[in-house]
This record gives structure tokens, C-alpha cells and sequence, in this order.
């Protein structure tokens, strides 16, 4: 019995907070398109509570038998402008409010779908969506909603970026809140189990099973232990720990689809942070040797957190995929809280982060009378660098409505609070008013 | 089924004696233990196989942490293969 191993990994689970954050189960809706609107729903209804019936009911047994907590139990579905387009109702609120009550009926914390992919144009079910969005989220807790306006080989819909940024401001006039359960992607990727950003693409089996992982608390524990010695030696440090959390993700997937009799897709290599001290991606930055997070070099840690977390989790699981690397959110993170709030950490740092981090914007509060067109600018400024370097990269904003720069909005419970971060006051309204669509980069013609 | 027992806590007499008399009333064999003081706690760990037909792996847990209760001590158990998938190529 190899009794420091065991201890190793209780110790990893109990103080270092290891957890699986999510198993995520991808369901295909294509089978339940119908030109009645309500028959479509009925059968998305029936669909969804036969597929995942088990789906809490297996993961609370893992996470008994196994004694690894499992936060969430979710499900990712296809993009539901596509499966609303062939009826022909004027919104889609009913859509959402079908997902909310087999959510609620399979107990899941969230579903994810309520999305249009409209990087180079939008077909007949995408205005009809992302016109559902304020009143769909506002009016539904558990579920979430994305747009993906850009992509590498398309390019950047400027139309939709500019309808965007008004709609995050629309459902941010009704709840600002609800404004965390809505993505605007560059180059969305199909297997991502993580919210408010999954969906079940178009490109996957019927059901599907997708993990994430997280454990910034493992990596830092680990970065203590070699403080003072060389970057080489961080990185190696981050690989090897990266690598057993995977492994994790890995054996609880295939418990998992095994039990569920689901096809098992992809573990997400994730670090992904909560609120609660010591499960912080800002505390493993600063454990690599910055004052704190947002000083210059900042980029540099976090580019070299991401890629080690990747070369560590690559090679410790069958498939990878979703996001895989390091999330920034703001609100989600103890020590980003912090520095932002010590004024830190501004908006154009973090913007510089979000070129190397797994994501982008993440859970970012500014003020209430911040105009639709510089969040618009806010989301294209993110676009750009998904779309120009390859790597998906999404705006999660929230206009906090009512309140100034310096106040906070809170989300309640586990998910914290975020501090309102000013924002460049020059506008880029006439820009933004062009509309049209940036061309795709010349490095994206690759046949 | 083959699962890893913790005791941890403070040192008293008859620990390994409660646990192990527990675990024989559950059918459980024990096939592997070690027993030491780490800064003072009381840290065993134990591994047990039993056949899962006979007795669910719900009663067990339920069995040893009662017996945590009863005697202050933390007692966990998780199946095997979680530690072999973790630390083991």
C-alpha cells in the first residue's frame, strides 16, 4: 500500500480544494425539430428528462464511492436557433423557459444553448434568438445563453458585435445579474463543459459526456514547495500537477460514461477558480513571484501557467478539448477581486491577459451607464484577439445598472461579488456604427 | 470491491480494535494496514475487499461514519482505483 500516494491525494482533495467542477452532458435537439413551436418544445422537454434522468443521480454516487466532490452537474444542448428556426414564433422565451423546467426537473444547475453562431451572418432563427436574449435569461435561472460573433476563418460580424453590445445592455436594464449567463465567444469551440459558454455542436455524437476539471489550490500548494528556484522548475512543477488533476477528469469521465451508457468526449483542462480563498488563479500568479496580480510580467506568468497546464494535462487523458488552460474571471476570484479593487488590476491589463489565457473578459463589472457602443468595442477588442491568434476568447460583461466606478454588485452566494472597473471614456461609436464584417485573417487560409 | 480506509485523529486506546471489529461484522476483509503517529494525530490507513453483491458500499461508508462520530475521529473511505488512476501510469 503505497500510503504517501493516498495521503498525497486526500490531501489534495480536502485542503487544496481538487474538485471535479462540472460533467457535462452534450444532447443533440436535432431530432426535435418541429415547425409547431410547442410540439418542438414538448419534445425537447421529453428528450432532455429521458437522456439525463441519471445524470445527478451517477454523480453523487461517484462522488460518494469515490470521495471526489462533483460541484456541478450540467447539460450543453444544440444551439437553439437552430432547432427554433423551422417554427415560425416571433420569440424564443418560450425556448428558454422549456430548458429551465427539465433543468428543474433533473435537478442540473444549469443548461447551456440558448446560443446563435453568427461569425459571418445570420440565418432566419439567429435575429429571432438573440432578440429572445434579455427577456429569456432575465426570466430563467438556470439557463444560458452564448454568441459566437467571430472566428479565424471567418472573421468578426461587426453587425452582430454591435447588436451585442446592446443586448448585454438591454438585460442588464431588466437584471444585471443575468448578465453572467451570457457569452459573446470568438471561435466558440463545440465540447465545452464549462457555463455560461457551452453548447453541443453541431459536429458531435447524439449524447455526449465532457468534463472539467479544476484545482488552481493544488498548483499553488505545489509552486510553494519550489519557491526561488528557476521558471523551469515552475513549469515542470505546474506540468506534473496539471497532469495527476487530469488524470482525475479523466477516470471520473469514464465512471461516468460508463454508468450513464453515454459516449465519453473530452476532458477540459481547466483551471478554474472560485471565489473561496485558496482555489485563486491570481494567488498561483503571484506565488510565481509578482507583488500582485496586474504587475507587469503578469502576462508572461499566466502565458506560462496556460501552456504548462495544457502540456501537463495533454498527455494524462484520451481527448482534450473545451477551453483548456487558465480562466481569468474576475468576480470568480478571490485575488482578482483584491487587485482589482487595490487598483491594481485595470480593464487594459486584463484585456493583455485574455491573448494568453484560455478564455477572455471573464465576469468584468463596469458601470451602469457605460454606452452599447463601447461594450460592442469591448467585445470586437476581444474578437480581434481570438480571431487574429487562434484561441477562442469571449466577453462575459456586466453593466452594473444604477451603480459608479468603485461600488461592487454582488451575485450572491458562491458566485461573489466584482468591484465596477472604470473604462476608457473615449467612444467608439462611429466605428461600431459601420456595421459590416472585419475579413478574416490572411494566416486563416490554410488549405 | 477494493476500497482505501483513513482513520485520522486523535490517538486513544482501541482504535484499530473498534475499526477492524467493525469492519469483520461488515464482511470486509482487510488485505493491507499501516498504522503510524503523524505531529501527534493518529493516521491509519487500511485496505479493505469485500464482496459488493453481499454488502452495498453505501452501508459501509454509513458504518464507518458512525463510528467516526462515535469516536471523534475522521474516518474516510473511497474506492481504490481513484488513487491508481491519480498517481500510477
Amino acid at each position: 500500500m503505497e500510503t504517501k500516494q493516498i495521503l498525497d491525494t486526500i490531501q489534495m482533495i480536502s485542503e487544496e480544494k481538487l474538485d471535479i467542477r462540472t460533467i457535462t452532458m452534450g444532447i443533440s435537439l436535432f431530432d426535435c425539430i418541429d415547425s409547431d413551436g410547442e410540439k418542438a418544445r414538448q419534445k425537447i422537454y421529453e428528450k432532455l428528462t429521458t437522456s439525463a434522468k441519471d445524470l445527478v443521480k451517477v454523480a453523487d454516487q461517484i462522488e460518494s464511492e469515490y470521495g471526489i466532490p462533483i460541484v456541478n452537474k450540467r447539460i450543453s444542448v444544440t444551439p437553439i436557433s437552430m432547432i427554433a428556426a423551422a417554427c415560425h414564433d416571433d420569440n424564443y422565451v418560450a425556448y428558454a423557459q422549456t430548458m429551465q423546467r427539465a433543468a428543474e426537473t433533473l435537478g442540473v444547475d444549469l443548461i447551456g444553448g440558448f446560443s446563435a453562431l453568427v461569425q459571418k451572418g445570420y440565418q432566419s432563427g439567429d435575429r429571432t434568438l438573440i432578440a429572445s436574449i434579455p427577456e429569456a435569461l432575465s426570466e430563467t435561472s438556470r439557463v444560458c445563453g452564448s454568441v459566437n460573433v467571430g472566428s479565424t476563418r471567418a472573421g468578426i460580424n461587426m453587425d452582430a458585435v454591435k447588436q451585442m453590445g446592446q443586448v448585454v445592455k438591454d438585460l442588464a436594464a431588466i437584471d444585471p445579474v443575468s448578465c453572467m449567463s451570457l457569452v459573446v465567444f470568438a471561435n466558440a469551440v463545440e465540447d465545452n463543459p464549462f457555463m455560461a459558454g457551452a453548447f453541443h455542436g453541431v459536429g458531435e455524437a447524439d449524447k455526449v459526456i465532457n468534463v472539467g476539471i479544476s484545482g488552481p489550490g493544488v498548483v499553488k500548494r505545489a509552486l510553494e514547495k519550489v519557491r526561488g528556484q528557476s521558471i523551469d522548475i515552475v513549469s515542470e512543477t505546474i506540468k506534473k500537477t496539471a497532469f495527476k488533476v487530469t488524470r482525475m477528469g479523466q477516470f471520473v469521465g469514464n465512471v461516468a460514461a460508463k454508468r450513464l451508457n453515454v459516449p465519453f468526449g473530452i476532458v477540459d483542462l481547466s483551471l478554474a477558480p472560485t471565489p473561496s480563498q485558496g482555489d485563486s488563479v491570481a494567488e498561483i500568479l503571484e506565488e510565481i513571484g509578482l507583488e500582485s496580480v496586474g504587475a507587469p510580467g503578469t502576462t508572461a506568468a499566466l502565458a506560462l501557467l496556460n501552456d504548462a497546464v495544457k502540456k501537463g494535462g495533454v498527455m494524462a487523458c484520451e481527448h482534450v478539448g473545451g477551453l483548456s488552460g487558465a480562466f481569468i474571471p474576475v468576480s470568480e476570484d478571490s485575488g482578482m477581486i483584491r487587485a482589482v479593487e487595490h487598483s491594481n488590476l485595470n480593464l487594459e491589463k486584463l484585456e493583455a491577459m485574455t491573448a494568453v489565457c484560455s478564455v477572455g473578459l471573464d465576469m468584468v463589472a463596469v458601470a451602469g451607464d457605460t454606452p452599447a457602443e463601447t461594450i460592442s468595442g469591448m467585445i470586437a477588442d476581444e474578437a480581434a484577439i481570438g480571431v487574429i491568434n487562434n484561441k477562442t476568447t469571449a466577453v462575459r460583461v456586466i453593466p452594473a445598472t444604477g451603480k459608479k466606478v468603485g461600488e461592487r454588485i454582488d451575485f450572491g452566494g458562491i458566485f461573489g461579488y466584482a468591484p465596477v472597473m472604470p473604462v476608457n471614456p473615449n467612444s467608439p461609436a462611429k466605428m461600431i456604427a459601420r456595421g459590416g464584417r472585419i475579413p478574416a485573417p490572411i494566416h486563416s487560409f490554410k488549405n | 470491491m477494493k476500497a482505501v480506509i483513513t482513520v485520522i485523529g486523535h490517538d486513544q486506546i482501541g482504535i484499530v480494535a473498534k475499526v477492524s471489529q467493525l469492519l469483520a461484522t461488515l464482511k470486509v476483509n482487510i488485505t493491507d494496514i499501516s498504522q503510524t503517529l503523524m505531529s501527534g494525530d493518529f493516521t491509519m490507513m487500511l485496505m479493505g475487499e469485500w464482496d459488493d453483491a453481499v454488502v452495498d458500499f453505501e452501508k459501509v461508508k454509513q458504518g464507518l461514519s458512525d463510528l467516526g462520530t462515535e469516536t471523534g475521529l475522521d474516518i474516510h473511505i473511497q474506492r481504490q482505483e481513484l488513487f491508481d488512476a491519480i498517481q500510477k501510469l
